[in-house]
């Protein structure tokens, strides 16, 4: 293997052996097992223990596997499992808002709907499961940019496409509104997707406070907005609306 | 101050729960608790009524804490529950006799086959609507009597009671042995293979066959309609109402016109379909059953088809094989693949059920070649439960000759995007889902709502339904018959795999 790092290929060793058999092994069954030297295997497990991928145990001073591993491991949240989870909530948070409902996750520099609840009304409407709106001008998007830095990173530096007079498309301009975002805890976006358009949405975290999508609430701006805001008690429903599907995805294995 | 709350107990399988709702239909609170499974030997499963009263008071106590109500906030009360569940109970001490014996428990088939006589399993289905088989309660009853020590004597000397739990419930709910309503309804009683189907009546005669005295036997009453006060938590309340859950679904639905559906997928599907006042024969293998009943009124029919395999196939994917590691990944790997790539997957780990009825079929994967992958394959295990979807309506439209429009869903599959779309593929009709996950106990709540005036009538109950979400059909004709034959092959190939039918191990 050239161009290997000696140490980085003796600390994915430890963790296979940690990984494998006892489970639990002390330093010289270590050692011994891949041929180090003690004071090397020692070295490494306790940079492996700094960075939580190793844990000791306080009485026997034995060595597993710790929960930093697990995390990376469970990070990723199947969207239909989000979907699964949040369906109570979306249909609660449609009913009591009188609006459409969507969920959404980063994906392909955009915001993807998992998720997609109709407005109340028995009018026509068509499932957007599977479509994509943009990351820059929707209020999905702005919380995703806020809180999830891979998916700032993936917009890049703009100019983004003015879909309204109204759409953001400098970032200057989107960053102070990322900030505002994370300051209040909740993203608008009012006629800068479609005019006529307003939508309100809130951050959806698992266990591990990782931001793994969105959940938001859209309707004409003669509904969702009051002298030309998005009305408080739509903030509060949406926000309500996040905590809880967050709460359920933290109380169960994610 | 006026009540403006409806209360719901829905007695279930594996728990009971007290879900409260307001005019609108929207929960308030829901309250649950699971009770014990009780296995004595293989193929049989009881609970224990009375930890089961203690549950079903206990969910109501604590569904009114979390809404901060009490029983003054509510209106009426009506009972939803597992069905052909089956208990027997002193009069005088309200102690049961036995655990009771769970509508999968399997110890009646021999006894089931015995009373078939000469005739088979069809040997009642006129006057009842259903076959012979081990689910319903009147072979149950019979059971109990013959196993349980005296207790034949007693209950000729009308010591007994007998209950679904419905009926175990309400005679609790409204004093037990302190002038307890010894009411069951009509959806429940049309699962014990003792009721008539065009009188509503016990049918004295089939009673006679099965062996079960009309003394142990309750009032049958209509779905909707005061059956009396509540003591306890819910004192001076009105018990309102009774429907076998999946009828309550039904209801819940608000699938109150004929040619109206209803399906609910959970480890397995129930599809009911509105017949209205018409009583639909199934030359199909189907159930005939009642609908509900309000009042007074005409009763409404519907015929039934239950798919065993449907969620519990998925399940199987991940237990079994282990190529998801929780249920909703089936779509996400399902969605790595543009179709089934040929595979095909007929579930028929113990036979075909309707429209079949073959019990020497077993499972099988076919049209495997090389080039399939573990993502056609989960498509074939969704499009699996599509295709048998079909069959049974099929079935209903064959032996009802009315045409379904479209389909109600609910239970946890509506989550499954992929699926949901995959029906109205293969129906080519749209499918529906509806706000509130709850429609079992939604049902239950609107019948005794109904019943004290709460709501006027049907048209207002219909207007609280809402189109959560819907899939139109968007496959073309050619590519739906082409898959339909396919599957057809499929199912063919099902068959004889065993071969002689007594071989079977009998649970």
């Amino acid at each position: 293997m050239s161009g290997a790092i000696q140490s980085l290929s003796r600390a994915a060793a430890i963790l296979r052996l940690l990984a494998g058999g006892e489970r639990r092994l002390g330093l010289s069954e270590v050692a011994t097992g891949l041929g180090l030297a003690k004071g090397t295997a020692h070295g490494i497990l306790r940079t492996l223990q700094q960075e939580g991928f190793v844990e000791q145990d306080p009485d026997s001073g034995k060595y597993q596997l710790g929960a930093e591993l697990l995390r990376l491991g469970q990070s990723y949240l199947d969207v239909h499992e989000l979907r699964a989870r949040a369906l109570v909530w979306a249909d609660d948070l449609a009913r009591a808002a009188g609006e459409t409902v969507y969920l959404g996750v980063l994906h392909q520099r955009g915001v993807l709907v998992v998720h997609h609840v109709f407005r109340p009304d028995d009018s026509r409407q068509v499932l957007e499961v599977g479509s994509m709106q943009p990351l820059h001008a929707t209020a999905l998007g702005k919380v995703l940019l806020a809180y999830d830095p891979v998916a700032r990173g993936e917009l890049g530096d703009g100019p983004w496409e003015a879909f309204t007079p109204r759409t953001v498309t400098e970032p200057a301009a989107l960053d102070a509104q990322c900030a505002l975002v994370r300051e209040r805890g909740w993203a608008d976006a009012v006629e800068e997707t479609w005019e006529g358009v307003a939508s309100v949405a809130a951050l959806i975290q698992d266990r591990r406070r990782n931001p793994v999508g969105a959940v938001c609430v859209s309707g004409p701006v003669e509904t969702v907005c009051e002298g030309g805001a998005v009305r408080p008690s739509l903030v509060a429903s949406v926000r309500t609306a996040a905590r809880a599907i967050s709460r359920d995805l933290g109380a169960h294995r994610f | 101050m006026t009540a403006s709350y409806i209360a719901a107990i829905d007695q279930g399988t594996t728990s009971s729960r007290c879900i409260l709702f307001g005019a609108d239909g929207r929960i308030v609170a829901v309250e649950q608790q699971e009770h014990a499974q009780i296995f004595p030997q293989p193929g049989w499963v009881e609970h224990d009524a009375a930890e089961i009263w203690t549950r079903v008071q206990a969910v109501v106590r604590g569904a009114l804490e979390k809404a901060g109500l009490t029983r003054e906030d509510i209106r009426a009360v009506g009972i939803t529950n597992q069905r052909e569940t089956t208990v027997l109970w002193d009069r005088h001490t309200g102690e049961p006799v036995h655990h009771a014996i769970v509508w999968q428990d399997t110890r009646t088939e021999a006894l089931c086959r015995e009373l078939g006589r000469n005739v088979g399993q069809d040997r009642f289905r006129r006057e009842t609507g259903l076959p012979l088989a081990s689910y319903f309660a009147g072979p149950k009853i019979r059971w109990l009597l013959d196993n349980v020590e005296g207790l034949r004597e007693r209950a000729e000397a009308g010591d007994i009671l007998f209950g679904t739990m419905d009926t175990w419930v309400i005679w609790n709910l409204t004093g037990g042995v302190d002038g307890g309503r010894h009411v069951t309804d009509v959806t429940n009683a049309s699962r014990t293979l003792l009721m008539n189907l065009h009188t509503l009546e016990w049918d004295e005669r089939i009673a006679e066959s099965i062996g079960v005295p009309m003394a142990v036997l309750p009032e049958i009453r209509s779905s909707a309609e005061v059956y009396g006060e509540a003591v306890g938590v819910l004192a001076g309340v009105p018990v309102a109402a009774a429907l076998g859950d999946q009828q309550a679904a039904l209801f819940g639905q608000t699938c109150f016109d004929v040619g109206e559906a209803k399906s609910t997928y959970g480890t397995g599907t129930f599809l009911l379909l509105n017949t209205g006042e018409r009583i639909v024969n199934s030359y199909h293998g189907l159930l005939t059953t009642v609908g509900y009943r309000i009042g007074d009124r005409p009763p409404v029919y519907a015929l039934e088809g239950s798919i065993a395999v449907t969620g519990s196939l998925v399940q199987w994917l991940r237990d079994q094989l282990g190529i998801i590691s929780t249920a909703a990944e089936i779509e996400t790997l399902a969605g790595t693949v543009e179709d089934n790539g040929g595979a095909y997957f007929v579930p028929a780990f113990s036979g075909l059920f309707a429209p079949y009825w073959r019990s020497d079929a077993r499972g099988v994967i076919t049209g495997l070649t090389r080039y399939v992958t573990k993502g056609h394959l989960a498509r074939a295990v969704l499009e699996a439960t599509a295709w048998q979807t079909r069959e049974v309506v099929d079935a209903m439209q064959k032996d009802s000759g009315v045409t379904l429009t479209a389909l109600k869903v609910d239970g946890g599959m509506t989550s499954n995007n992929l699926l949901m779309q995959n029906i109205a593929d293969v129906l080519d009709v749209p499918v529906e889902r509806p706000y509130v996950a709850e429609t079992t106990a939604l049902g239950a709540a609107y019948a005794a709502g109904l019943a004290v005036g709460f709501w006027d009538g049907l048209d207002t109950l219909r207007a609280n339904w809402h189109r959560a979400a819907e899939w139109t059909p968007r496959m073309d004709d050619a590519t739906r018959e082409r898959e339909h034959r396919n599957w057809l092959k499929a199912v063919e190939r099902t068959m004889g795999w065993i071969e002689q039918d007594d071989e079977q191990p009998q649970l």
